[in-house]
């Protein structure tokens, strides 16, 4: 029987990952990966709390988390060929249409 | 045991994965790699006995979202951005600060593990009902989320449309 705190390890790894790939990646399409995993390591802690807890609403709120990454993924992608259209360029460094 | 070494091998193949999606140089690869991190998640689930999520997490990431990615990925022009720099400027100040926000959440796991085993012993058994009770859930419980997230699948399903014309 593996205890709940070694599946929050699990979970803290990925998001540490995720975090750091968000951080430090100059590709978007990458750091848009790296988003879904830390979004894939709040799922695995949610769902590791609902067996520990015996209730199966941490699976539900894992079906939400699951819909809005899906979304969130979905507009973000647009986002990228709208911008790759107009400025032919992926890396974050090269996006300063805003900057002074 | 079989659990045991079951979840070592989906835990070792979620974080190799992870880790090699944050590195490597083809975004293609990273995507793979993405792939086989999400397979492994879906693993892990079916050890948690979440059977329901297991399916979807195969279904809506890997053969859903996995296959947006790749699309866009080649729809844009690869060869340019594989020959640049990788990683910002930021890279070891950001590494170290997510390190040392790790390790504190570590700790924080660490300290309160005891409080995690207490109730270790009375984790429910193998529910074949796995699925049933999650529609039940789902449908009674939280209904108002479930029709607010297909509001929220509508207004995604519009704005990607409108994102992806040529002229609005």
């Amino acid at each position: 029987m593996i205890p709940t705190s070694y599946y929050l390890i699990l979970s803290l790894a990925l998001l540490t990952i995720g975090v750091i790939g968000v951080l430090t990646r100059r590709n978007v399409i990458i750091v848009l990966m790296s988003i879904e995993l830390i979004l894939n390591a709040v799922n695995i802690n949610l769902i590791a709390f609902s067996r520990h807890f015996g209730s199966v609403d941490g699976q539900v709120f894992a079906i939400f988390v699951i819909t809005a990454a899906a979304a969130e993924a979905a507009i973000g992608l647009g986002i990228i060929i709208a911008f790759f259209r107009n400025r032919e360029t992926v890396l974050a460094d090269e996006m300063d249409l805003l900057k002074w | 045991m079989v659990n045991q070494f079951l979840f070592y091998f989906f835990a070792a193949m979620a974080v190799i994965s992870a880790v090699l999606v944050v590195t490597v140089r083809n975004a293609v690869h990273s995507a793979i790699f993405l792939i086989t991190s999400l397979l492994s998640t879906a693993g892990i689930y079916l050890l948690l006995q979440a059977q329901f999520l297991f399916a979807v997490q195969i279904i809506l990431y890997v053969g859903g979202i996995m296959v947006l990615f790749v699309f866009v990925i080649m729809l844009v022009n690869l060869d340019v951005a594989v020959r640049q720099i990788q990683f910002n400027r930021q890279k070891w100040v950001a590494g170290l600060v997510t390190l040392a926000v790790a390790a504190l959440l570590g700790m924080v796991i660490l300290q309160g593990s005891q409080a995690f085993t207490l109730a270790d012993g009375r984790a429910p058994a193998l529910d074949p009902q796995n699925t049933e009770r999650v529609g039940e859930v789902l449908f009674q419980k939280y209904m108002l989320p479930f029709e607010i997230a297909s509001i929220l699948l509508l207004v995604a399903l519009i704005g990607a449309v409108v994102m992806a014309k040529k002229r609005i």
